[in-house]
């Protein structure tokens, strides 16, 4: 390059910052007050409507409901699909984080991913707030001071459906296990439970995920270890096509017993309640659980997709951002901003509140703590309307409902 | 006891013929491809979404219309090979002189908005399909208990198979297609529509994706991406056979049903890739594939 070009270069380029200088500064300030919430999940693959959009207009309700537009807090939010595989999922939330100034990761389902997203957003000192993965590892020995666990978990799931799997009688077991982190660590948390209350593990099958759809080969295999009941440590439509061919291979009939470990309201509805009745699982929100859940139903409906209604995923990401916006108007936008660890530590000073989930609380390890509801499936003729799937047989408080905190072996408690 | 590698041999037989019914869809869905690939010289890779479309088919007509598996087993077919004849007039037609490589990526590319289209407005978890009353239940064989309607999918593809192969080997119509598969030009000059035949035989083999689709809607969840979770299998299926090999797809499809089956006996977690595999050594040792001509 000559002098001439070079100096050229350099003027054009101080002229350029001249006038570019207003309006960067303008969006900076703009942005202090704008706070962006990337909702990255499943949208187009098995999961899609245990979360996908229907996060994305439950985290839209949060941010009417929470009034903090009116506080001057401006509130974006973007959505992505991370197609169930962590490379995707990385690579969209460095892009959000880095390029697009994403301050909140919400949602993420598939352990796999979240736990993948967990370890990035610590790294950038964001906020994570997990409502759909059910690794219980995320408060546990992978937990960080950036990441709210909020819906649910696989310890949780494990105790309230398994635990009663095993008083009903339940003592041998074998799982039909999808194989990656989400369901090695169901599994392992059930099968924990089942020895501790002096049952049996007869056996295990590790099924490719994704990609399985054929789980009869599987589903024979458990019938001939003989165990009680075959526990289904997967999700979403893998669920759904376990159900749907055990009953076909007449599993059911001959007395062994389905555990739906993970189960939500659109695999029953999926289901339907002729093949789906009788199964019991474990949510931690259901619409029509009280007034307070049905007022916030009728909110969100308009807008879901297909008509569907909440699952606790979908509600999850609407008390999450509720609570993350009521602490973002507590400390202000720009601080909030700044350090994502400091703002997951207002969280966990603040009680939680919405029409959701009622009353909860965040625990040092970022374990969120609400009931968890022990549902069993209805049968067709008990059904009174469109979406009456669930009858409430078992309520646990949430203290008593996860891990206690000082057996997940989270770094953040022990020092 | 008696064991065949440390598992007990009725275990292994029920494998078997679990194997042989996954076999019959990949057979199916399968053959349909050869066909299209034989004549039109395209890798239809929307066959997955046709394949789900029947399925959606059946759905529609029982909610919507009131007709139950019987008739679905007939008019989905139609109705999906009739959309396939429509794109492959409207679409596919405009690319014969092109590359391979184009007729690939359009066929991908509708084969994506199709899915996208069906799961904007039924979402991914799917729609209860049941088999009909006539086709429910099962019988003990001893060693498994076997679902009537499974049994059903095995007879039902075989037949399917082997009218097909019958008619393109056995029949004018056959001889014109394989004729025009050697050289489309000198049929033409004998006085056949060579394009016409080539709409219709895109609309068979879609057809026959439809037919799978509908046999497979008791079975699986209907859902948008049940397709996109079986194809990738069959065009390894298909690559293993030989590109266009009619008889060679039916074959390798139960074949590796049957392989995949007892895969999920010795090492579920390899089931997934071990047809993949297969296809790496086909490839590498017969390139045009087990019955395929070089």
């Amino acid at each position: 390059m000559t002098d001439l070009n070079r100096r050229g270069l350099l003027a054009a380029s101080a002229a350029g910052a001249a006038f570019g200088a207003l309006p960067v500064a303008r969006a900076r300030a703009q942005a202090a007050n704008t706070i962006r919430i990337g909702v990255l999940n499943d949208m187009s693959g098995l999961y899609r409507d245990v979360n996908g959009p229907g996060s994305v207009v439950c985290a839209r309700q949060a941010v009417v409901d929470s009034g903090v537009t009116a506080r001057g807090i401006n509130v974006e939010i973007v959505a992505g699909d991370h197609q169930n595989r962590p490379d995707v999922g990385v690579n969209i939330a460095r892009q959000w984080i880095d390029r697009d100034g994403v301050d909140v990761i919400l949602d993420v389902p598939t352990s796999s991913v979240a736990l993948a997203i967990n370890t990035v957003v610590r790294e950038k000192n964001k906020v994570f707030l997990n409502s759909s993965a059910a690794t219980s590892d995320l408060t546990g020995a992978q937990c960080s001071p950036n990441t709210v666990h909020w819906t649910y978990d696989t310890y949780m799931l494990a105790k309230s459906t398994g635990g009663a799997m095993v008083r009903a009688g339940g003592d041998t077991w074998f799982f039909i296990t999808a194989d990656y982190a989400f369901g090695h660590a169901l599994e392992r948390d059930t099968a924990n439970f089942v020895r501790a209350a002096g049952g049996r593990v007869l056996g295990q099958v590790r099924t490719p995920f994704p990609g399985t759809t054929d789980f009869s080969s599987f589903l024979v295999q458990a019938q001939a270890s003989r165990a009680k009941v075959i526990g289904m440590a997967n999700a979403g439509g893998d669920t759904i096509n376990t159900i749907k061919q055990a009953a076909e291979f007449g599993i059911t009939r001959r007395g062994v017993k389905l555990a739906a470990l993970l189960m939500f309201i659109s695999d029953v509805h999926a289901l339907g309640l002729q093949t789906a009745q009788g199964l019991v699982c474990t949510e931690t929100f259901y619409w029509d659980l009280n007034d307070r859940t049905r007022a916030f139903t009728s909110r969100v409906v308009p807008n879901m997709p297909q008509g569907l209604r909440p699952g606790m995923a979908q509600a999850g990401c609407y008390s999450a951002v509720l609570h993350y916006l009521k602490t973002v108007a507590d400390m202000g936008a720009a601080q909030a901003k700044a350090d994502g660890a400091a703002t997951v530590a207002r969280m966990k000073a603040m009680p939680t509140e919405d029409d959701a989930f009622g009353a909860g609380t965040i625990r040092a390890d970022g374990r969120r703590l609400t009931p968890a509801y022990l549902f069993e499936v209805k049968a067709p003729n008990e059904s009174r309307g469109a979406w009456d799937y669930y009858k409430l047989l078992q309520t646990t408080p949430g203290e008593e409902a996860f891990r206690p905190i000082a057996e997940g072996g989270c770094a953040l408690v022990r020092s | 006891m008696d064991e065949i590698f440390g598992i007990p041999a009725p275990l292994l037989f029920g494998q078997l013929l679990l194997g042989l019914i996954n076999g019959a869809f990949y057979a199916m869905l399968s053959l349909g491809l050869a066909v299209i690939f034989g004549l039109l010289n395209i890798i239809n890779f929307t066959h997955g979404a046709q394949f789900m479309m029947g399925a959606f088919v059946a759905w529609m007509l029982l909610n919507w219309l009131g007709l139950g598996y019987w008739w679905a087993l007939l008019l989905a077919p139609l109705i999906v090979g009739l959309s396939g004849v429509i794109i492959e007039r409207t679409m596919i037609s405009r690319l014969y002189k092109l590359d391979h490589l184009y007729g690939l990526l359009l066929t991908f590319g509708i084969g994506l908005i199709i899915e996208g289209v069906f799961r904007n407005y039924f979402g991914s978890s799917g729609l209860p399909y049941r088999p009909p009353a006539e086709l429910q239940g099962g019988w003990d064989l001893g060693f498994m208990f076997m679902p009537v309607y499974r049994f059903w999918v095995v007879v039902f593809s075989l037949v399917v198979c082997l009218a097909t192969w019958l008619m393109i080997e056995k029949t004018r119509l056959g001889a014109y297609l394989r004729a025009a598969t050697e050289n489309a030009a000198l049929v033409q000059a004998f006085g056949v529509n060579v394009p016409r035949l080539i709409t219709l035989t895109y609309g068979f083999g879609v057809a026959l994706a439809a037919l799978a689709g509908v046999l497979a809607a008791p079975i699986y969840s209907v859902n948008p991406q049940m397709g996109t979770n079986l194809i990738i299998i069959v065009f390894a299926v298909v690559v293993i056979g030989g590109m266009g090999s009619i008889l060679g797809s039916v074959l390798t499809g139960f074949g590796l049903g049957v392989v995949e089956g007892l895969t999920r006996v010795f090492w579920p977690e390899a089931s997934a890739t071990v047809i993949f595999v297969i296809m790496a050594i086909v490839l590498v040792t017969r390139p045009a594939g087990l019955f395929g001509r070089a």
